[in-house]
């Protein structure tokens, strides 16, 4: 999606280099680079304001956890909105897939191969995965092949889901969790340590330059414009120091004598970003979402399966809920029922503020992860700065609707270019 | 003129015909017997039978109760719906209930049921959820003590020093209730300057990964120099004690709790959370049997052994029992194990051999 927003007028003209010359040669989604200037805003207002406390690693290592779950589900819900969309389904469902897994773990594998069994956890987590698939392809089924609006058939499985996830366990809360499990949720062993971070960072730098070069050639050879080298080098540049100054941080983080490193759940919820954008943009099946989205007669009569794809849209969204449920739950050592209240709205608020337009058709998925991570960095700079939960929910809605209105006029103003 | 006069007249014949007919059964009931209790029948209307605690706790308690008195126990379930328990309650009035024990589902939308009871001369006792009628009787657990309970046991460990505050919903009157009751203790230290507020938060709908993260962001504004959580419950303090592990504090910082989890009970066992206050619900179910007995026998709301007036939210002044919960800490856990509230083995999961009394 992002390349093709600016295509029309790819060479800069003339000789003198103005800002939006450079954006415009650069070739980068004015959307994303709004983004980032508004998280940069709101990191240093909260770095001043907290008296040089939020630019800390220990507070970005803890800001980067705390955003992961509502990340990884917010790619999912990138494509349901997308699809003309939408689940209202993910908190409760969070909390079935959880505290199910969590009596799975504690109450009957834990009797049937013994307590923190190496295999607890593979089997804990495969589990979750199926069901999720399962819940979430059921929902999708019942929207697209019933007819049912998705609204509604979400709107029963918030109900549905929760009071599921009370049955599973009496209201009880399901604790302590499998010794690997729990890894999966961070903490202070939950990481991969500095070494292994370093590699990661290099693996990913590298990656980042062979795709710059690779969509280099590939337009080279098509014919198509190409930036100019200098902003492809800086480009790779940026990206490059980006990767490995957020790996340095993450290395220097050390609360109990040991450098922590990269934690699990943010490099699930790398793994979960890249995938998602791969599905959504190299894939049939991705691009058929968009289809929909566009314009579904049109998609209809141009052959694709659209009720199949909308069933998938659901079933992958129900996956991700899974990857959220046991980060959340590692992550607590517990589970209940109370868990993902309300999530659901914050995973929406991520995607729209990420870009996404509930008109459907448009939506990135690394947008939606950077939209989860300016949610995360108000509440927790606010909880930071000591203002209490209603503050906090004031300053979110107002931002929600700032967000989405600047999408709406950023659209309005490139009809206009388009059509002059 | 003569009709809107005949009309004025419906309800008082209807009161009439009610008190008549409700005579008539008395009588009836007292050819019976000699006994006081003898005859008499006592309905429970549940707002929802399939939580375990009630079926588990409550409901022998109140049943045992009126056996003791030779009353006979009759029950209806309204499944979580409040049309439901409208229903049942008249059904329960029909089978001949002479006191009913109402465990509301809407503390609101039950009040045509109760003041139909109430007309018909049947006493009511609303049962640990409030219903805002002041002429049911109240029965719950003190929630300002339990905040009380909380505040006093951390305070017993750490008397001075910076504590945290993890509140409820910011929407549930309980969670200020519990706030208020903590203040209560803490209030002169606070004043003194031996304790320190460095952090204080609601947390949505008491979610336990809610409180995880605001405990994250209150140990890093402090550098991790946090002596004493006082969490208004089991789930908030998991979540808690989670954040405090990250930092290799559990078990150094003091936490507290409520409810008796079993997750949190184990947390008790193993020293990372300090106090769990406990309302054990068969106390409740005994003192609801109990009441509904005295009342359904003729007692007058205000002479019930241990009434006092309590002026609820609404302004509304209810004669009530607020029973005092229990604080559950190392010293006394083998009181949850005696009560069933959890067996031993998952009391003691992981805790070393010969550290705690009541794990052997």
């Amino acid at each position: 999606m992002g390349d093709t927003t600016l295509k029309q007028d790819p060479a800069p003209g003339g000789g003198a280099f103005s800002l939006a010359d450079t954006i415009r040669a650069v070739e980068v989604d004015l959307r994303i680079l709004g983004m980032l200037v508004a998280l940069a805003v709101i990191w240093l207002g909260f770095h001043i304001a907290s008296g040089g406390l939020f630019l800390t690693p220990r507070n970005l290592w803890n800001l980067s956890v705390q955003t992961s779950t509502v990340g990884v589900m917010a790619t999912g819900m990138v494509l349901v909105i997308v699809s003309r969309n939408i689940d209202l389904s993910v908190g409760s469902m969070l909390a079935f897939i959880g505290v199910a897994t969590a009596v799975l773990q504690k109450n009957i594998l834990s009797d049937i191969i013994g307590f923190d069994h190496p295999a607890i956890w593979i089997i804990a987590v495969g589990f979750a995965l199926i069901m999720g698939a399962i819940l979430g392809g059921f929902q999708g089924w019942v929207v697209s092949y019933i007819g049912v609006p998705s609204f509604i058939v979400t709107l029963g499985g918030l109900l549905v889901w929760r009071g599921a996830s009370w049955q599973v366990a009496s209201g009880q809360t399901v604790a302590p969790l499998d010794g690997i499990f729990r890894l999966l949720g961070g903490g202070s062993r939950g990481s991969i340590g500095a070494t292994l971070s370093w590699i990661v960072g290099i693996v990913a730098c590298v990656g980042i330059i062979l795709l710059l070069v690779n969509k280099r050639r590939q337009r080279h050879q098509y014919g198509f414009p190409v930036r100019p080298l200098w902003a492809e080098i800086g480009l790779g540049v940026i990206a490059c120091s980006a990767v490995l100054g957020a790996v340095a941080i993450a290395s220097s983080y050390a609360p109990l004598d040991r450098a922590l490193g990269i934690s699990n759940p943010v490099l699930i919820l790398i793994g979960v970003t890249v995938i998602m954008t791969f599905i959504a943009t190299r894939t049939r099946f991705g691009r058929s979402v968009y289809a929909i989205g566009g314009n579904p007669e049109a998609a209809e009569l141009a052959g694709i399966n659209t009720r199949r794809t909308i069933l998938l849209v659901f079933a992958l969204m129900g996956v991700l809920v899974a990857v959220g449920a046991v980060i959340q739950t590692a992550r607590l050592n517990a589970a209940t029922s109370a868990l993902g209240t309300a999530l659901e709205l914050s995973v929406i608020a991520a995607a729209v503020i990420g870009g996404t337009s509930l008109a459907g058709g448009v939506g990135s998925i690394p947008g939606a992860v950077l939209g989860a991570l300016v949610l995360q960095s108000l509440i927790s700079g606010m909880v930071l700065i000591g203002a209490d939960a209603p503050v906090q929910r004031l300053v979110v809605g107002v931002v929600l609707v700032f967000a989405a209105a600047i999408d709406v006029f950023y659209r309005k103003r490139t009809e206009r270019l388009v059509a002059t | 003129m003569s009709r809107t006069r005949l009309r004025a007249f419906v309800p008082i014949i209807a009161i009439v015909v009610g008190t008549m007919a409700l005579a008539a059964c008395d009588s009836g009931d007292d050819d019976g017997g000699d006994d006081g209790g003898d005859g008499l029948t006592v309905g429970v209307s549940w707002n929802n039978y399939n939580e375990e605690r009630w079926a588990k706790s409550d409901e022998p308690a109140i049943k045992a109760a009126l056996t003791a008195a030779g009353v006979e126990y009759i029950s209806a379930d309204a499944g979580s719906s409040a049309e439901q328990q409208l229903a049942d309650i008249e059904n329960l009035i029909a089978q001949g209930a002479d006191a009913l024990i109402i465990l509301a589902q809407d503390g609101t939308a039950v009040l045509p049921g109760v003041q139909s009871a109430l007309e018909q001369g049947i006493p009511v006792i609303a049962y640990d959820r409030l219903i805002e009628d002041p002429g049911a009787f109240y029965l719950t657990f003190d929630n300002v003590e339990v905040g009380r309970m909380q505040a006093r046991e951390v305070f017993k460990l750490v008397p001075e020093g910076n504590y945290v505050f993890i509140k409820g919903n910011a929407a549930d009157a309980n969670a200020d209730f519990l706030r208020g009751g903590q203040q209560e203790i803490l209030q002169e230290a606070i004043d003194s300057g031996a304790i320190i507020n460095v952090g204080e938060s609601y947390t949505d709908n008491w979610d336990p990964a809610v409180a995880q993260t605001n405990m994250e962001q209150f140990l890093t504004a402090n550098n991790n120099e946090v002596d004493a959580v006082v969490a208004s419950n089991d789930g908030m303090a998991g979540g808690v004690v989670a954040a405090l592990e990250a930092q290799g504090l559990a078990g150094v910082v003091v936490v507290s709790g409520q409810d008796g989890d079993q997750a949190a009970l184990n947390r008790v066992a193993l020293g990372t959370q300090a106090v769990s206050v406990w309302k054990d619900a068969r106390d409740l179910g005994k003192a609801a049997g109990e009441i509904a007995v005295a009342l359904a026998g003729g007692t007058e709301l205000g002479s019930v052994t241990g009434a006092i007036v309590f002026v609820t939210p609404g302004g509304n002044s209810m004669s009530s029992i607020l029973l005092p919960p229990i604080p559950i800490t190392q010293d006394n856990l083998n009181l949850v194990v005696d009560a069933q509230v959890l067996t031993t083995e998952e009391l003691c999961q992981g805790v070393t051999a010969g550290s705690v009394a009541a794990c052997g």
